[in-house]
């Protein structure tokens, strides 16, 4: 381009100086180099769940032969959705499968609902008294107990996990929902409070004593001024714990056996016992990470909030 | 404070009038007890007391459920408790230590533990350039947000049938196969100890990487725009801007990010317990995933336990020498 421009130098009146043109070659390799890297990536991102979904829809000799793209290469069938009762012609009729499939997907919504509430619920009260009041518990003041409650994190659920195993064997809390639920808040606990401990102090303590001055008492203002506010760090918090409480195995692999096994135990239990029925695996993870993809998709702003809480101070 | 007392007196009549059938009363008295607390600090400290009040329940519960299991932790640690034989709870001393002394195969998860947590550099090197490609102006930039955290949202156990047991099958898998295009013959990940390892790592890696990502991404937009435009104005090329510019603003999120990523891979299991239950030969074992089969092997609580507290103490060590380090190594830059 620069070299037409110099040998007709009339019929152009415009044309790139070098120096612009080597930088807009530069520029343009670097355009094509940052999106060669994201969609790389974006394709080794989505790939194993496309994989997934497919190998659902295909029959023994397609997944041998390493089909690919269905109505192209092979023709979905219906077999892997069909093995877990959920296939459009199966959905009607009983299904023993379909009944333990929901016992569980049902036993992991109702731990990870109620330990995101209840984690959401003591952290976000954590949170703002120790944003906003000094306290002092014997020896332990405001960052002690910050610590306290963050150092929580560093701890291994390995540890816990038997000695928790013999005392809920003694409370008769072993295989109950309950028992889950207590443990599951345990381990979110300490993200709910650095989320919300973020969020609290970014927020001026001038809205509080204005609320004060109202006559308004401190729970008082803490309900109708400030937990409004607070609200998209709440949703935050309590998207992110959703996430971690549904996809932990674990505590569950130890502290459930038939009664309160969770969704991902079931995954886990069929990949030992059942050998190679590719398609019904398939089919079966990809029902059990669906509501998080979808969750994924909708509240990505949330999560992506909630993560980077901590991030920048 | 009568309150208190009256509620401590409660608990201990719980504990006999039941008799020693479960436990369970015991737990319905200490959340009467904390809720007695609670109430008694408000009626003693008035305003003081209602402060206390929203600190109090987590506090209650934490310590209930940490400290408390804690606490039996090192009590069962120095015993030979096997939960399926009849004799129940021995004590041994320190047989469980000699035992643990002796035992290579936690020393080798151990050891493995160290690899796991340097492929942490890898990942994040990768996490800083995708975070770079996403803050660069780019279209769609929504569309590619929610592709890179999709991983994330998955839950490892899946994560550990999609990819570990599904595309990596040596056969069919296509992961395999592209090894076989690329001229690999025996494309066959969890033979080999090395392989099987990075094999454990790139799948963790694949979950976590977001995660870093998002963190530095918001470390990246918390950098103010000038500053980059500045250096280009002083001559410095894209390259020198970001050594010199970018990467020093970002060492306060990059170790932070670290820090957090090393915490959640000292818990890695899921996959391991999964994908190869430890093998080949130990080579993939985390020290999680040892106890957790220890434990399902011989149900013997006991060696469990004191495996978890060493394994907590060497964490407790090891986190507190980095974080001074980290402290040290960030504070005169910022």
């Amino acid at each position: 381009m620069t070299g037409s421009s110099m040998t007709t130098p009339d019929t152009q009146i415009f044309h790139d100086s070098p120096t612009d043109s080597a930088y807009r070659a530069r520029w343009w390799a670097g355009r094509v180099a940052v999106y060669g890297l994201l969609i790389l990536w974006a394709v080794i991102c989505l790939f194993p769940v496309y994989w997934t979904l497919t190998t659902s829809f295909k029959m023994a000799p397609d997944v041998m032969k390493g089909h690919m793209v269905p109505w192209v290469d092979y023709s979905p069938a219906w077999l892997g959705w069909r093995s877990l009762g959920l296939s459009p012609d199966t959905l009607g009729d009983e299904s023993t499968v379909r009944a333990e499939f929901l016992k569980r997907f049902s036993n992991s919504a109702v731990v990870s609902l109620a330990s995101s509430v209840l984690a959401v619920v003591l952290g976000s009260l954590a949170a703002y008294g120790l944003s906003r009041f000094s306290y002092k518990f014997a020896w332990m003041r405001n960052t002690d107990i910050s610590f306290f409650f963050l150092s929580q994190l560093i701890l291994p659920p390995v540890v816990l996990a038997l000695p928790m195993l013999v005392l809920y064997k003694e409370l008769a809390l072993l295989d109950t929902r309950i028992g889950l639920i207590l443990l599951y808040t345990l381990s979110v606990l300490p993200i709910v409070i650095w989320i919300m401990r973020d969020q609290f102090s970014s927020i001026p303590t001038e809205l509080e004593e204005a609320a004060l001055v109202d006559g308004l008492s401190i729970w008082g203002a803490f309900l109708t001024i400030i937990l409004p506010i607070a609200l998209p760090g709440m949703v935050a918090a309590f998207i992110l714990s959703l996430v971690l409480t549904w996809n932990e195995y674990f505590f569950a692999a130890l502290l459930t056996s038939t009664h309160a096994n969770t969704l991902p135990v079931m995954v886990a239990s069929q990949t030992g016992s059942q050998g190679i029925s590719w398609w019904s695996m398939a089919a079966l993870s990809w029902a059990a990470i669906l509501p998080l993809i979808v969750i994924g998709v909708v509240l990505e702003r949330y999560i992506i909030k909630g993560m980077a809480a901590g991030a920048v101070k | 404070m009568i309150l208190i007392a009256a509620s401590q007196l409660a608990q201990v009549m719980g504990w006999y009038a039941f008799g020693f059938e479960n436990w369970r009363p015991t737990l319905y008295a200490y959340v009467l007890w904390a809720i007695c607390l609670c109430w008694g600090q408000v009626l003693q400290h008035g305003e003081h007391g209602k402060r206390t009040l929203f600190v109090l329940p987590a506090a209650l519960f934490v310590i209930s459920l940490t400290v408390f299991p804690l606490l039996f932790g090192l009590i069962i640690a120095f015993s030979d408790w096997n939960l399926s034989s009849p004799t129940g709870r021995q004590f041994n001393g320190l047989a469980n230590v000699r035992q643990m002394w002796a035992d290579p195969f936690y020393w080798n998860a151990m050891l493995n533990m160290v690899w796991y947590v340097l492929a942490i550099l890898v990942e994040y090197a990768i996490a800083f350039g995708l975070a770079l490609a996403l803050n660069a102006e780019i279209r769609a930039r929504k569309f590619f947000r929610v592709a890179f955290l999709l991983p994330l949202m998955l839950s490892p156990v899946a994560v550990s049938w999609m990819i570990g047991k599904s595309m990596l099958e040596p056969r069919f898998g296509p992961i395999a196969r592209l090894g076989r295009l690329l001229g690999w013959d025996d494309p066959s990940f969890f033979g080999n100890p090395w392989i099987a390892k990075a094999a454990i790592m790139v799948m963790d890696a694949w979950t976590f990487i977001p995660f870093m990502m998002i963190m530095i991404l918001a470390g990246l937009q918390a950098i103010p725009k000038e500053l980059n435009e500045a250096a280009k104005v002083d001559g410095a090329n894209g390259w020198r801007a970001f050594w010199e510019v970018t990467f020093p603003m970002m060492l306060p999120v990059s170790i932070t990010a670290i820090l957090i990523r090393i915490i959640f891979k000292l818990k890695l299991a899921d996959i391991v317990i999964n994908v190869t239950s430890g093998g080949p030969g130990g080579a993939t074992d985390t020290v999680t995933s040892f106890i957790f089969r220890e434990y399902r092997d011989r149900s013997n609580v006991g060696y469990g336990t004191l495996l978890a507290m060493v394994y907590l103490v060497v964490i407790v060590i090891a986190m507190t020498v980095l974080m001074k380090l980290a402290d040290r190594f960030a504070r005169p830059r910022t």
